[in-house]
């Protein structure tokens, strides 16, 4: 049971209404209005009454039924203001759409995505195109600055984990090599897979998850502020000076970075091979040199360009697609997340496929 | 005589090295139309943030609705800040909620109500803040400027509080639309029992809405006066202020 006695009196056979009819007391108020049968109180001692405790009278009793004499003239002029107000219904918000409708509205909407994809990669190319003409539009400065922020930056992380990748492929796989005496295939397993497969597929989700993101973030924020209509109004191409360097300089980083981790992931196939498999540092490189072509080098780099163009166009497109509010942001920026890694992935096995049938 | 419901006394704000409130003093009486005013730069949104609790400032207190607050535990400092309403320069409605849900979100935090009254309190705030009924469902990157603002305003009244602040309420307002906001005010003013302060720049709306205004310069309030005295005031910096063309424009306008 709640305590009424602050806000409500009996007196005889009448209920006087008195103290505090306002926000602090609302709960309560609701609760006893609703369990209240219909009377005709008196207001006595009405000493705070707002305009939320005002609305809860007028619900309770409706305009007419309330005896107005117990209040002061401030209370009355407020009972009224939102007696006037509370008239008629709050409008319903809009029903949500059939099953029907939201099927056509999706397909629309993706239409319209995919032809934005469309004329997002058309400007890319046009715009690389003209670079080609008149190199001097590059903007020289915020490539490097990407690969500053983008690349050396990311230098410690990726070789810290393609290292423990490298490691962690050589002691598993070399767990079972022993076992049949086969130690030294250790070399061709961990050097196959690091150069082939995972060093690319590593740097490529690392980047997507720290530098991807960050696209996708800046751009929408900026866009939110109006940053890019800005650009735009002072004669300036956005694509000119947020996505060309960003593109340009990723394609000149991410190779590297592969480089970087097919090293560091050898070094730790390596390390595991000589304390594991007593295969020494010596004989694991003079392996290496006799048994692994080249080739393999070469087709983990070759992937590494592509993925950084899907890095930089899902991060970019995700981003200039942001509208409405910091909720956004935030939907945008896991997104492109999400779609990067999924589409690098796709397209390695898509890759896996093609050198297969090229024989490399 | 009215009681004072904000007291502040020798504040103190330090932004690093940068000294912007020094000995800073200021009283405000229940029921007052209070505009903080003074150049850019001398801490006028900033004193304003420190009244609403969201700023301690580095020495001094402040005593809100008779309590020192720094006395004041969590659940204290609750109480208070419920009896604080605050309109933000850009409105800061919450962009993943529609207008509606703005403004019940501090009354369904408050206590537990039903979904039908909470709707209607928040329809009534709405419409005592003249916005039209289908702005409820709206979200706030869909409003104009000056909807945006009085939705502000209403979520800053859900709890129905005893003293309203706003920075800037009138920035960016067209001038129909500015005095319109300003007659809004008022009429808020005079039905809700309310203490409004305001900071601005806009003297259209220091003539109209106030009837004190506070001049903050040389570090804390160097005068507090109704709008016509201050205009008058014989300190450099305060008639510098007002000596330009534009404030003598709006003062003769408001004589004619």
């Amino acid at each position: 049971m709640i305590d009424q006695s602050s806000f409500i009196r009996q007196q005889g056979q009448t209920l006087c209404l008195c103290g505090d009819w306002s926000t602090a007391q609302l709960g309560a108020l609701e609760d006893f209005v609703r369990q209240s049968s219909a009377l005709k109180p008196e207001i006595a001692d009405l000493q705070r009454l707002d305009s939320n405790g005002a609305l809860v009278l007028y619900r309770w009793l409706g305009a007419s039924a309330l005896d107005l004499s117990g209040l002061t003239a401030s209370q009355v002029q407020l009972l009224q203001l939102v007696v006037e107000t509370a008239q008629g219904e709050p409008p319903q918000p809009t029903p949500p759409l059939g099953f029907l409708a939201a099927i056509g509205k999706h397909s629309l909407v993706n239409l319209v995505h995919g032809q934005q994809l469309l004329t997002f990669l058309g400007r890319i190319s046009l715009l690389l195109l003209s670079l080609c003409a008149s190199p001097r539009q590059l903007k020289l400065r915020l490539c490097l600055d990407v690969v500053q922020k983008d690349g050396v930056q990311a230098v410690p992380i990726i070789s810290l984990l393609a290292f423990l990748l490298g490691a962690v492929i050589a002691f598993q796989a070399g767990l079972q090599l022993a076992t049949y005496g086969a130690n030294v295939f250790i070399v061709e397993l961990v050097s196959l897979t690091m150069l082939r497969e995972l060093s690319p597929l590593i740097c490529a989700i690392i980047v997507a998850g720290r530098s991807g993101s960050a696209y996708a973030a800046q751009l929408a924020t900026m866009q939110m502020n109006q940053e890019i209509q800005a650009l735009r109004s002072l004669g300036q191409d956005p694509y000119v000076w947020l996505i060309l360097p960003k593109l340009l300089g990723l394609l000149c980083v991410l190779p590297l970075l592969t480089v970087l981790s097919m090293l560091t992931g050898l070094g730790g196939g390596m390390l595991v091979a000589s304390v594991q498999l007593e295969l020494s540092p010596y004989e694991f490189l003079q392996r290496l040199g006799q048994e692994v072509d080249v080739i393999h080098v070469w087709v983990g780099l070759i992937k590494a360009p592509v993925f950084a163009f899907i890095i930089v166009m899902v991060g970019c497109m995700q981003g200039l697609l942001a509208k409405g509010g910091a909720e956004e942001v935030g939907r945008r920026t896991t997104r492109s997340v999400v779609q990067a890694i999924f589409l690098v992935i796709i397209l390695d096995a898509l890759f896996s496929i093609l050198f297969s049938h090229l024989g490399w | 005589m009215a009681a004072t419901i904000i007291q502040l006394q020798g504040i103190a704000t330090r932004f690093g090295s940068h000294q912007v409130h020094e000995q800073l003093c200021l009283e405000v009486k229940a029921g007052e139309r209070l505009a903080l005013v003074g150049g850019s730069g001398c801490g006028k949104s900033v004193l304003l943030s420190e009244i609403a609790l969201l700023r301690e400032p580095d020495a001094g207190e402040i005593q809100l609705f008779g309590q020192a607050v720094s006395q004041l535990d969590t659940q204290g400092l609750k109480q208070v800040r419920k009896k604080i309403g605050m309109m933000f320069q850009q409105g800061a409605l919450f962009s993943s909620l529609t207008v509606l849900e703005n403004i019940m979100l501090p009354l369904a935090e408050h206590q537990r109500l039903s979904k039908g009254l909470l709707e209607e309190l928040a329809m009534l705030k709405l419409r005592m803040t003249g916005l039209p009924d289908h702005a409820a469902w709206k979200y706030p990157q869909e409003l104009s400027g000056g909807m945006l603002k009085r939705a502000a305003v209403a979520r800053a009244l859900a709890l129905d509080p005893a003293l309203l602040l706003l920075d800037e309420p009138t920035a960016g307002l067209d001038p129909a639309g500015a005095s319109a906001f300003d007659e809004l005010l008022l009429t808020l003013h005079a039905t809700l029992d309310l203490t409004l302060i305001l900071v601005t720049h806009d003297l259209d709306s220091l003539w109209r809405v106030t009837d004190q205004v506070a001049y903050l310069g040389e570090k804390r309030v160097l005068a507090k006066l109704p709008m016509g005295a201050l205009a008058q005031h014989e300190h450099a910096e305060i008639a510098h202020y007002f000596a330009n063309t534009r404030a003598q424009r709006a003062a003769i306008k408001l004589e004619a």
